[in-house]
């Protein structure tokens, strides 16, 4: 089985700078790590390796420092590692980041089953994942918090939703995102970390995905940041302090009163 | 006149409260722009009489119902195909759906399909005056800044909406209250995907996303043994205990509990911050708040740039202090 999972690099600290004109994030010059929340899918996709043949190439699209990044992903168990590189990449929405992600999908696979994060946590969107299975037109479990079955048959997956726990069984190939809920990452072994240190990350750029000039980067993205402010403050705090903390108190207590449980003695 | 689609959350037969919340803000878009608010409802039986009333007094000129067996729970290939088919025939320049589990999901790919842009989880809607563009403002990088984007060449602009960020209607809106059936196609409804089984959550403790009041913990309080007094109070009031970030994530309490960015969205009547310092992440989840009341140790701490009340000082003294206050009240 070819499993494939998504990956996005985030920065590693929260010290972000955006492009006052485009909108979008510069991402050169600041470290990159795996987004914290992919992990999770790429340990769901070793756990299936372990128990099968089954092979794991991870993708991510970004930047060449995001290499880095993608090796982290060999270091753990990945045996290939791709990476979606292009000046003409840059500036991507979601919809543009998926179109790149499920052409090389198409081109390398067929996989039979792609696995996401539940978001990543710098943009929090979480849309690439179901933009990327819709694209390949392929069924889409998320929120998965669970794998309960897999076998050539499809796989049985738990999906945990605001009003309960649903199990699917989709077909292969499809995609399924996962929530930290569905395993504990690994760490690195050292052998794999040697592994990684000399295995080569694959550099793929337009000239093999052939998407045409309005479907990547800036260009194919439907959204364009049009501005960009701070969370504006819109109370006035009353403020009570040493002496006055009674009346704070007391203020609270005032708030409070048509909510007290009467017969609660 | 162009189109505005609210596509409807549903929870078992009942439309969810998060569809009126899209309504009143797209009453209040249409003001701006003339717009024919439409509601799409996927379902697996036909709209309930009083139901369907509920939704054009809330807001919607039109019905756009498609019943379908597979349209019982939500179902990726299904919604998406017949979302989008929904789209082309009406046309509409807006989508907007809440930012549920399904939402959240299906918005992704209805967007791949149509080929447009989408915002996740934005905090504002608005018409740019002149281009009648939609602007969608959400926190971007953890809710350190607001980042308004708009989908200036693709149709339609498509946003999700996190539940209780909106307030549904104040008043009866007098609709046409028009019901379109849409008729579902073979082709829209093929999937492989199967629900073998669905669990429901049992009635527990009120969902801090439906709560009227909130009691938040944070580290301020110090040690897991000091939330007692937040429970304690929490009971008095028949309120929802709610938590920063930090003390999920030292599993003082569940995650369910957890109020923020990668947390819930709460629209309570009131708020009581206890120990949270008020980072952007947390503030992005509780703004909404009718009234904020927060207590911390630290006078400069940023949760009291948001509040409408500040107490200064230590916030499991004060918690106690409070509940032995009303409680010596309630005795007498």
């Amino acid at each position: 089985m070819k499993i494939l999972v998504l990956l996005k690099q985030v920065p590693d600290s929260d010290e972000v700078k955006l492009n006052p004109e485009t909108g979008t994030m510069i991402r050169e010059g600041v470290g990159t790590v795996i987004n914290p929340l992919d992990l999770h899918a790429l340990e769901t996709a070793l756990r299936i390796k372990e128990i099968g043949d089954h092979s794991v190439a991870v993708v991510s699209m970004g930047p060449p420092v995001a290499e880095e990044a993608v090796r982290e992903a060999i270091a753990m168990g990945a045996d290939r590692a791709v990476l979606l590189t292009d000046r003409k990449f840059a500036g991507a929405d979601t919809w543009a980041t998926s179109m790149a992600l499920a052409r090389f999908a198409e081109k390398e696979g067929p996989f039979d089953l792609i696995l996401a994060g539940e978001k990543a946590t710098d943009g929090e969107t979480g849309q690439v994942g179901p933009e990327t299975g819709a694209m390949l037109g392929i069924p889409v479990a998320t929120y998965v918090s669970r794998i309960v079955e897999l076998d050539e048959s499809g796989i049985t997956v738990e999906r945990e939703v605001e009003e309960g726990k649903e199990i699917w069984k989709l077909p292969l190939p499809s995609l399924v995102s996962v929530t930290k809920d569905v395993n504990e990452p690994r760490l690195p072994t050292l052998n794999g970390k040697k592994l990684a240190r000399n295995a080569s990350i694959e550099r793929i750029g337009n000239d093999f995905l052939e998407l045409d000039p309005s479907e990547i980067g800036l260009k194919g993205s439907p959204t364009r940041v049009v501005r960009i402010g701070t969370p504006k403050l819109s109370r006035k705090v009353e403020m009570y302090e040493g002496n006055s903390i009674r009346d704070g108190i007391d203020e609270i207590k005032k708030r409070l009163a048509p909510y007290l449980e009467v017969n609660h003695e | 006149m162009s189109d505005l689609l609210v596509i409807a959350e549903r929870r078992g037969n009942e439309v969810h409260s998060s569809t009126l919340e899209l309504l009143g803000k797209a009453r209040e878009l249409s003001m701006k722009r003339p717009l024919t608010v439409s509601v799409v409802l996927l379902s697996d039986k036909r709209v309930q009489e009083d139901a369907a009333d509920a939704l054009f007094s809330g807001g919607a000129d039109r019905i756009i119902q498609a019943v379908d067996k597979s349209f019982g729970r939500f179902n990726f290939e299904p919604y998406t195909k017949s979302l989008a088919a929904i789209v082309r025939e009406f046309a509409p320049e807006i989508v907007l759906a809440p930012a549920t589990t399904s939402g959240r999901t299906y918005m992704p790919g209805l967007a791949a399909l149509l080929k447009t842009g989408l915002t996740a989880d934005c905090t504002g809607l608005d018409i740019e005056e002149g281009t009648g563009n939609l602007l969608q403002t959400r926190p971007a990088i953890g809710g350190n800044i607001m980042a308004t984007i708009k989908t200036p060449n693709h149709r339609p602009q498509m946003a999700t909406v996190r539940p209780k960020t909106f307030s549904p209607l104040k008043e009866e809106y007098e609709s046409k209250g028009e019901l379109v059936n849409f008729g579902v196609t073979h082709d829209l409804i093929q999937t492989g995907a199967k629900l073998i089984e669905f669990h429901p959550i049992g009635e527990g403790q009120k969902s801090v996303q439906d709560a009227e009041v909130i009691i938040a913990g944070g580290m301020g309080l110090r040690k897991v043994e000091n939330m007692e007094p937040v429970y304690r109070l929490s009971k008095m009031i028949n309120g929802t205990v709610g938590a920063s970030r930090k003390i999920v994530d030292s599993k003082w309490i569940g995650h369910e509990a957890q109020v923020g960015l990668s947390g819930h969205t709460v629209k309570p009547k009131i708020y009581i911050a206890a120990g949270i310092s008020g980072a952007v992440q947390h503030i992005a989840g509780m703004q909404t708040a009718e009234f904020i009341v927060a207590i911390n140790r630290d006078r400069n701490a940023a949760i009291f740039n948001f509040a409408d009340i500040g107490l200064v000082g230590d916030a499991v003294e004060i918690l106690n202090e409070l509940a032995e206050s009303i409680e010596s009240e309630v005795k007498r």
